[in-house]
């Protein structure tokens, strides 16, 4: 696999990286970890908001790298808060804003602890019971490795054809764009298949 | 995909078209943002692309390919549209039903493609065709799993309601549209598509 132009919006997608005691714990544990949390956060919001504020500050994630992955709920979050005063109070809404936030919040921990290559490798792993049931845990982690692969190359794709109809005046006209798009992806497809069978993928 | 019937086994053009559209589905959230109602509002064509990886690849190989592009936002790439990512988004966003409906959605799309096959039909009827099986797998589908999660998580089915009418509807039922005409007219210019059976 070629290295470089994995993730457009940073190297490291949302991962901040640490020595803490999160950063440390391997991917298996620590989404336990967040099953429990999430389980006991629906049940009794109020007494897991401590806690989960005390473990962001164990992980010392900065907080504005925190309050970047809540910032595209915002709008969502505000009108949410505002029907629920209307409709119900000022109680309920508090209520149920702060649940949402707090379940995104102790889910954005582990991302934010854990590289996007751990957290894959343990889904790898932990896909090897299903061997049973005929799949290959390496055609999976193979998978995985040739769609990230790809994202650079199907992007250039969507911003060539872009280009193309711009320049015909038809930039914007959705299906003008998505043919040729989908054209040209099934070819990179074929191409990657031909690719895998001569490396002997297929047997 | 190829034989659906004996195995789950994946050939390598399988897999190899699998990763592509799980690619494509994250390249359309990056560069794929279209303004078509006068710039007035933005649709990111991440559902287009989910839409097609089922009408293109087939009941197996579009949720697959959905389940992928899953995966790798779950596990932190920023692939979802505006640039998010994360486990956050997948399991504990009140729109995460939505998200996790889209690998269903596929499915159907698939599976209801490759039963009634649009592309045999006249350009008019095979559209219709794949519009009415789009609708059915990318809105009904989709929403089918994606609202009651929402309801549950706001509290409030009104509320749902508003929300996603408000930014998700417009944007999904043209969507619809044009993975209709694109799945139709791509049928029709590789018709090994489908297996080789089709024609």
């Amino acid at each position: 696999m070629a290295a470089g132009g994995v993730s457009p919006g940073g190297p490291l997608g949302a991962y901040v990286p640490g020595t803490s005691l999160l950063h440390r714990c391997p991917p298996g544990p620590k989404l336990l970890g967040l099953l429990v949390a999430l389980t006991l956060a629906i049940r009794w919001p109020e007494y897991v908001a401590v806690p989960a504020v005390a473990l962001f500050a164990l992980a010392r994630v900065p907080p504005r790298m925190a309050l970047a992955q809540l910032r595209p709920l915002w709008l969502f979050l505000a009108v949410a808060f505002g029907f629920q005063v209307l409709a119900a109070g000022l109680g309920t809404a508090i209520e149920v804003v702060g649940g949402i936030l707090l379940a995104v919040a102790l889910a954005s921990l582990v991302t934010l602890t854990t590289r996007v290559s751990a957290m894959l490798d343990a889904l790898v792993v932990a896909a090897r019971p299903l061997r049973r049931l005929g799949i290959d845990p390496d055609r999976v982690a193979l998978l995985f490795a040739l769609a990230i692969r790809s994202i650079p190359l199907i992007t250039e794709i969507v911003r060539n054809v872009r280009e193309a109809q711009c320049a015909r005046g038809a930039g914007n006209n959705p299906i003008a764009l998505a043919i040729p798009t989908m054209i040209r992806t099934l070819r990179a497809a074929d191409a990657l298949g031909e690719a895998l069978i001569a490396r002997g993928i297929d047997d | 995909m190829t034989d659906r019937s004996s195995s789950l086994r994946l050939t390598a053009t399988d897999l190899a078209r699998i990763a592509v559209f799980a690619a494509l589905i994250a390249a359309l959230g990056l560069a794929g943002t279209l303004y078509p109602l006068g710039g007035q509002v933005p649709i990111t064509a991440q559902t287009l692309g989910v839409m097609l990886a089922g009408a293109i690849l087939g009941a197996y190989g579009g949720a697959l390919s959905v389940i992928t592009f899953t995966v790798l936002v779950a596990a932190g790439l920023p692939l979802l549209s505006g640039g998010r990512g994360g486990l956050h988004w997948v399991i504990a966003a009140p729109t995460s039903g939505y998200l996790i409906g889209w690998s269903f959605g596929a499915f159907v799309i698939g599976w209801l493609a490759w039963r009634f096959r649009p592309w045999r039909r006249s350009a008019a009827a095979g559209m219709a065709l794949f519009l009415l099986i789009n609708l059915i797998g990318g809105v009904g589908v989709v929403y089918a799993i994606g609202i009651p999660v929402h309801i549950w998580r706001v509290d409030s089915g009104t509320l749902a309601v508003i929300q996603a009418i408000g930014s998700f509807l417009p944007g999904d039922l043209l969507k619809a549209v044009v993975a209709s005409v694109v799945a139709y007219q791509v049928h029709r210019a590789i018709p090994g598509l489908a297996g080789g059976s089709n024609e």
